[in-house]
């Protein structure tokens, strides 16, 4: 059943409107005064929240090596082809844990969706979505991030499971199953 | 000659501080607009030296000293579009046309007075200290409503069209209550007795004691409403109401024409503060029933000061009232004006002519 | 000066009124209105009837010019460039006419002009006072009459409108 709401008569104040004007401007003038809301952007930044998406990065371990093994997991995994690996062997075989890494690796952030498969399919851990959240350029090819600038954003990851390198020197030990 | 040099010197002084007020008030709507919103407004323009100067610099920065400037040059540079739809003659006749009453009427708005420390004689600081001052501003002040008439019919497009007939209606609704709102001032100021003036400095003279606003807190409200209405601002921004009409009656005006639109609107509430401050507020008096003692030089500046701080608390008043009431509809607006504001505003001169009256026998 | 300037402002005044007679566009003929009023109020200024001056425009150019331009871009008056005079109005324009030439040459010709310019001693609209009390005394029953004579155009008007009303309210 539908209710209907008596509106109340106005009283006299009221319709004389100008006790409610006064009640606007010092509502107004309180906001004034009040602290601002505004973020200064460049200057100040908004706090990254735990586990956001923003673009995704490579990271080396510790000891410096890339934890890539270009398996193509991602290539194959990210929903708008966005990447694209050319896998290649190491060069450098004396420390290296296992043959592969990739020879290119390049993420067209034209088309990445920030998703973030790409990161949970990696059975390396290599891939990360990181905080940074705004890229911009002037062509087209500058929004393809290569191997230099993904190593570059990604950085370091602090992790200490050295999975190949434990198996290396297992193997090198004679136990390797 | 001599004087005639002054004169100039003095009138080009006038516009300058017109026209800087006028940009200033353009600042200070876009600051105070976003302090009420909780934002922190126009905060980046900087000029290269003053810019850098250590701690004034930043600071001046911050507050967009610089941003009227950055305005200014941008209504300069833009592209000057003429539609091809438009009557060409009244399309560029209309914005000049807003600014000359706003700039003509400043002529008899008295700002202060200089008192000669050994004859104590007094002049009022003022352009044309003519005999009928506020009737002269009221007859200069309503033809500024042709630049919003002719700007919305040149234009020839619906919303700028719809803006100028509002415009039109409006403008003379309450023409009619702001004339009668302030008889009751002039009436007592030209009591029996007394020689008859319309001057703005007379009305001022008169206030020396209790200001007008205080024992025909009626009259000053009416004027004030109808100041709002004249000049167009919020709750009575019908010409522009940017919600149902596009820009209004500037809707097809771009670059230095609009600018000249937009100064003149502000250039129209700057007078109208200050007419409210000479006639209703005492003028260039700091406080009522103190006796002016300061002569000299130092009387003119703090008279000066005096009557510009009032001023620009209107100016501000403008704009907070702006920001804080939604717009009037058109029936509301028309509703007011003649069915509330003029019988008001009869009633109210019809009871002062008794009270002047008894007061005066 | 004064000469110069009189002259320039009749003849602005007198160009201008032919024009909003002649012109087609209704909008020119308002605005070439405002500009007869404003150099009348000019001519007022020279005789130092600052009142007479400030009211001219105040009223007129400012009010009344308003509401003619409010009404014509309201009704859309489109550019009559051909309409026929009919016979009727144009001899009641030439009776007009003659009537206000006579009128004209009657008020010349008269040596009233000359005397009552010789018997003010001063302008009475210089001064506020004295033009008020000129006003609401000499002059009290012409007003009282031009006043009467609008309130009764306004009643005119209201009951016109009203009677347009009532057969739609029948239906």
């Amino acid at each position: 059943m539908a209710i209907i709401l008596k509106r109340k008569p106005l009283n006299l104040l009221e319709k004389l409107y100008l006790p409610q004007i006064v009640a606007g401007l010092s509502t107004t003038l309180k906001h004034m005064v009040a602290p601002k809301e505004t973020m200064e952007y460049p200057e100040e930044r908004p706090p990254i929240p735990k586990g956001y998406r923003g673009v995704p990065t490579l990271v080396k371990d510790p000891e410096g090596r890339e934890k890539c093994v270009s398996c193509q997991l991602c290539e194959f995994v990210c929903p708008p082809k966005a990447i694209r690996i050319i896998p290649g062997e190491i060069q450098d075989e004396e420390h290296a844990n296992v043959e592969k890494a990739p020879k290119e690796f390049d993420i067209d952030m034209l088309r990445c969706i920030y998703c973030g498969m790409c990161e949970e399919v990696c059975p390396e851990e290599a891939i990360w979505l990181q905080n940074q959240y705004s890229m911009s350029g002037y062509s087209r090819e500058e929004m393809v991030n290569n191997k230099e600038k993904l190593y570059e954003l990604g950085g370091t990851l602090p992790d200490q499971h050295f999975k190949w390198k434990k198996k290396k020197e297992a193997e090198a030990a004679g136990n390797a199953h | 000659m001599n004087e005639l040099l002054l004169k100039i010197t003095f009138a080009l002084i006038v516009v300058v501080v017109l026209m800087t007020l006028c940009a200033y008030s353009v600042l200070a709507e876009r600051k105070v607009s976003s302090w009420i919103q909780g934002r922190v407004g126009p905060n980046r323009t900087t000029l290269p030296l003053i810019g850098s100067l250590p701690v004034i610099g930043p600071m001046l920065t911050r507050l967009g000293i610089f941003q009227p400037a950055a305005d200014g040059l941008k209504f300069l540079f833009k592209e000057d579009v003429i539609p091809g739809h438009v009557n060409k003659f009244y399309y560029v006749l209309a914005p000049i046309i807003s600014l000359i009453p706003a700039l003509t009427t400043v002529t008899v708005v008295p700002f202060g007075h200089f008192i000669y420390e050994e004859t104590g004689r007094t002049i009022p600081l003022v352009l044309a200290d003519i005999d009928v001052g506020i009737l002269f501003l009221f007859a200069v002040g309503s033809l500024g409503v042709y630049s919003i008439v002719l700007a919305g019919w040149a234009a020839n497009s619906k919303y700028p069209f719809l803006g100028g007939i509002r415009a039109s209606a409006q403008m003379i609704s309450y023409e009619l209550a702001m004339g009668l709102s302030v008889l009751p001032v002039f009436m007592w100021v030209n009591k029996p007795g007394m020689e008859g003036t319309l001057s703005l400095y007379d009305v001022v003279v008169a206030q020396e004691g209790l200001w007008f606003a205080m024992w025909m807190p009626v009259s000053a409200l009416i004027f004030l409403v109808s100041i709002f209405a004249e000049t167009n601002r919020l709750p009575f921004d019908m010409a522009e109401a940017e919600t149902e009409l596009v820009g209004g009656f500037h809707t097809e005006y771009s670059s230095f024409k609009f600018g000249l639109f937009f100064v003149g609107e502000y250039a129209h509430m700057v007078v109208g503060g200050a007419v409210m401050t000479l006639l209703f507020l005492g003028g260039w008096h700091p406080l009522p029933f103190l006796p002016w003692e300061l002569t000299g030089i130092m009387g003119a500046v703090v008279s000066v000061l005096t009557f510009l701080g009032k001023s620009l608390f209107f100016m501000f008043l403008f704009i907070w009232v702006r920001w804080t009431l939604p717009r009037f509809r058109y029936d509301q607006v028309m509703r007011l004006g003649w069915q509330i504001m003029l019988p008001l505003s009869i009633a109210n001169l019809i009871a002062y002519a008794i009270i002047i009256y008894f007061l005066d026998t | 000066m004064t000469d110069f300037f009189f002259y320039l402002f009749s003849t602005i005044a007198l160009a201008s009124a032919a024009a909003v007679v002649l012109s087609r566009n209704t909008v020119n003929a308002a605005m070439f209105l405002i500009v007869c009023f404003l150099s009348m109020a000019s001519l007022f200024v020279l005789l130092e009837a600052y009142f007479l001056a400030v009211i001219q425009v105040l009223v007129y150019a400012g009010a009344v010019v308003v509401l003619f331009l409010f009404i014509i871009m309201l009704l859309d008056v489109r550019e009559d460039a051909k309409r026929k005079l009919s016979p009727f109005t144009a001899g009641a324009g030439l009776v007009g006419f003659a009537i206000l030439v006579m009128g004209i040459i009657a008020v010349v010709s008269s040596d009233s002009i000359k005397a009552t310019s010789e018997v003010l001693p001063e302008p009475s609209g210089a001064s506020l006072k004295a033009f008020g009390n000129e006003l609401f005394t000499t002059y009290l029953l012409p007003m009282q009459v031009t006043g009467f004579l609008l309130l009764v155009a306004m009643i005119g008007v209201i009951v016109l409108s009203k009677k347009l009303q009532e057969p739609e309210e029948q239906s």
